[in-house]
């Protein structure tokens, strides 16, 4: 089975909320040097709860559509609740199984969330 | 001689079959040779013979199984050796690959003439491994680390407004070593290395020559002392040969007055409490025990090639990558964007490519999950496309059982990912 199921093209032609925040609360950049994949993310809190989410920059298929899910998941959320995210929600999300090679793309934006809260 | 007795011929449009590897993936097709070939049968089967026949170390054993396996591994030596046209068999240390080569010289040699005020000249076409290692020794001794750039299309920055090759402001009297890769493993530019080393030694006879081969040697005729190379490297698993075996080409001269690089077993001649002598070269840099199935194995793969004729292999590699880069511009035009020159005749069988937008990596997992093996990323040649400006590429390579059917299955694939992403 391809990896490159309905959500995840979807996601990826279409990332959701994919912008930068004009001022955001807490920003954060990552980076994948193998594949030279980087990642912004911004966000707005506002009592302890993620209010406005956008990201930007360069990234796979697989990469992107994770930054997409992922964004449209923490938005509204609890900063509480999401400082303890457990990386199985972004498999969830993008719903396939992930060769090894590939997971540090999935992950590149799950990271971003954790470092910047 | 048994090398030298007929065999049988190769035909070069019937050659899968010879390779295992098809037979388990009847539907792979690899396009990943730069980064490791493919191992016929009879490479596979002289590496087992050794366990099987004569499994005992070299050089120390009075029984003839040790002996056996001594005198394999020594004609190993002599016929590579004949293979790359140097003077002597002596002229061969047996190493693990090109890397650990090109790092002997860097340690045996490099920290014996470097000095502060030195002047060390690679180019930004290099492997991280020809690159690297020069870096850090011209940074550890003070010397000057100098890169020579590429033109738009991949070339040595090394013309002048003529066309005429010129090192005039690059090569100069206090350059001791110019470090050059013969062909590019990202664009496959054919580097001119006869012309450029006999450049640069009109400007400073002394200066020594270091050549990375890992990426000719297999795939055209190359002849050190036509090159007039003082040193070249290259590695057997590239070459059809097995993995863990490297080889490094050294001017007689140039080895007997160097450090030893490893030290320990093999390598020494007597041992004392205050000192110890070394054996002479080659045997001076193989310390330990070596990989002795893997280089005996490597004479059946140089003579796998040799009965092919590498003037074959080269005129197959070029005739396929002509092909490759009419159908792939024919069918998505300024979309695939190849790395350097466009023009078979100049590069070997390596095409390295961007396409549209879409990043590598999702090209190369969507073209394996068409059973198309390539390679994504920067290839270990990021000074390369930082310079180029691109942060990655994929990388279609090919060799002597490439054909056209592996061409043609590339750019199906290529427009599924199109279909997918594009």
């Amino acid at each position: 089975m391809s990896i490159y199921q309905e959500v995840i093209l979807d996601h990826s032609r279409n990332p959701r909320n994919f912008k930068k925040l004009v001022r955001p609360t807490a920003s954060i950049t990552v980076n994948n040097p193998l594949c030279g994949d980087r990642l912004q993310l911004d966000i707005l809190v506002k009592n302890g709860t993620i209010t406005e989410v956008g990201y930007s920059g360069e990234g796979c298929a697989i990469s992107v559509a994770s930054a997409s899910l992922l964004s449209e998941y923490i938005l509204n959320k609890q900063v509480k609740n999401m400082k303890k995210l457990d990386k199985d929600i972004v498999f969830k999300l993008l719903g396939i199984n992930l060769s090894p090679n590939r997971i540090k793309c999935a992950l590149l934006p799950w990271e971003a969330v954790l470092k910047v809260l | 001689m048994r090398y030298n007795e007929p065999m049988r011929s190769v035909d070069i449009n019937d050659i899968k079959k010879d390779f295992p590897l098809f037979q388990k993936h009847p539907r792979l097709v690899y396009l990943d040779s730069t980064a490791t070939s493919l191992k016929p049968r009879i490479v596979i089967a002289k590496e087992s013979e050794y366990y099987n026949e004569y499994s005992a170390n070299v050089f120390r054993g009075i029984y003839q199984i040790s002996e056996q396996a001594t005198s394999e591994y020594e004609e190993t030596r002599t016929i590579v050796s004949r293979f790359i046209n140097a003077k002597s068999a002596k002229e061969i240390v047996f190493t693990r690959n090109t890397t650990e080569s090109l790092n002997l010289i860097a340690y045996g040699l490099g920290r014996k003439i470097i000095s502060a005020g030195n002047e060390i000249v690679v180019s930004v076409m290099e492997h991280h491994s020809n690159f690297v290692p020069w870096q850090v020794l011209a940074s550890e001794s003070n010397a000057d680390f100098k890169v020579i750039g590429v033109t738009p299309t991949g070339f040595l920055d090394i013309y002048d407004k003529k066309g005429k090759l010129s090192l005039n402001g690059i090569i100069t009297s206090r350059t001791k070593l110019l470090c050059l890769t013969h062909v590019s493993n990202v664009t496959g530019v054919i580097n001119p290395i006869r012309e450029i080393i006999a450049a640069a030694k009109k400007i400073n006879p002394t200066i020594i020559t270091i050549i990375d081969g890992a990426q000719s040697v297999p795939h055209m005729q190359v002849d050190v002392q036509y090159l007039g190379c003082d040193f070249l490297a290259f590695s057997s698993h590239k070459m059809l040969g097995p993995t863990g075996v490297g080889v490094l080409y050294g001017k007689y001269e140039l080895l007997d007055d160097m450090y030893p690089f490893l030290y320990g077993g093999e390598m020494i001649d007597e041992v004392f409490i205050e000192k110890t002598l070394y054996k002479e070269p080659p045997h001076k840099f193989e310390a330990g025990t070596p990989d002795i199935a893997g280089v005996s194995a490597l004479k059946e793969a140089v003579a796998y090639l040799t009965r092919i004729g590498m003037s074959s292999v080269r005129e197959h590699e070029r005739e396929i990558t002509k092909y490759a880069i009419q159908s792939l511009m024919g069918e998505f035009g300024d979309q695939i964007q190849i790395l350097g020159p466009a023009d078979a005749e100049r590069k070997g069988g390596i095409l390295a490519f961007t396409f549209g937008k879409i990043h590598t990596h999702d090209v190369a997992y969507i073209l394996d999950e068409e059973n198309i093996a390539v390679r994504a990323g920067n290839h270990c040649a990021m000074p390369l496309h930082t310079f180029l400006k691109k942060p990655a590429t994929t990388r279609a390579s090919f060799y002597i059982y490439t054909n056209t059917s592996d061409v043609d299955a590339l750019v199906v694939g290529l427009k599924k990912v199109k279909k997918m992403l594009g």
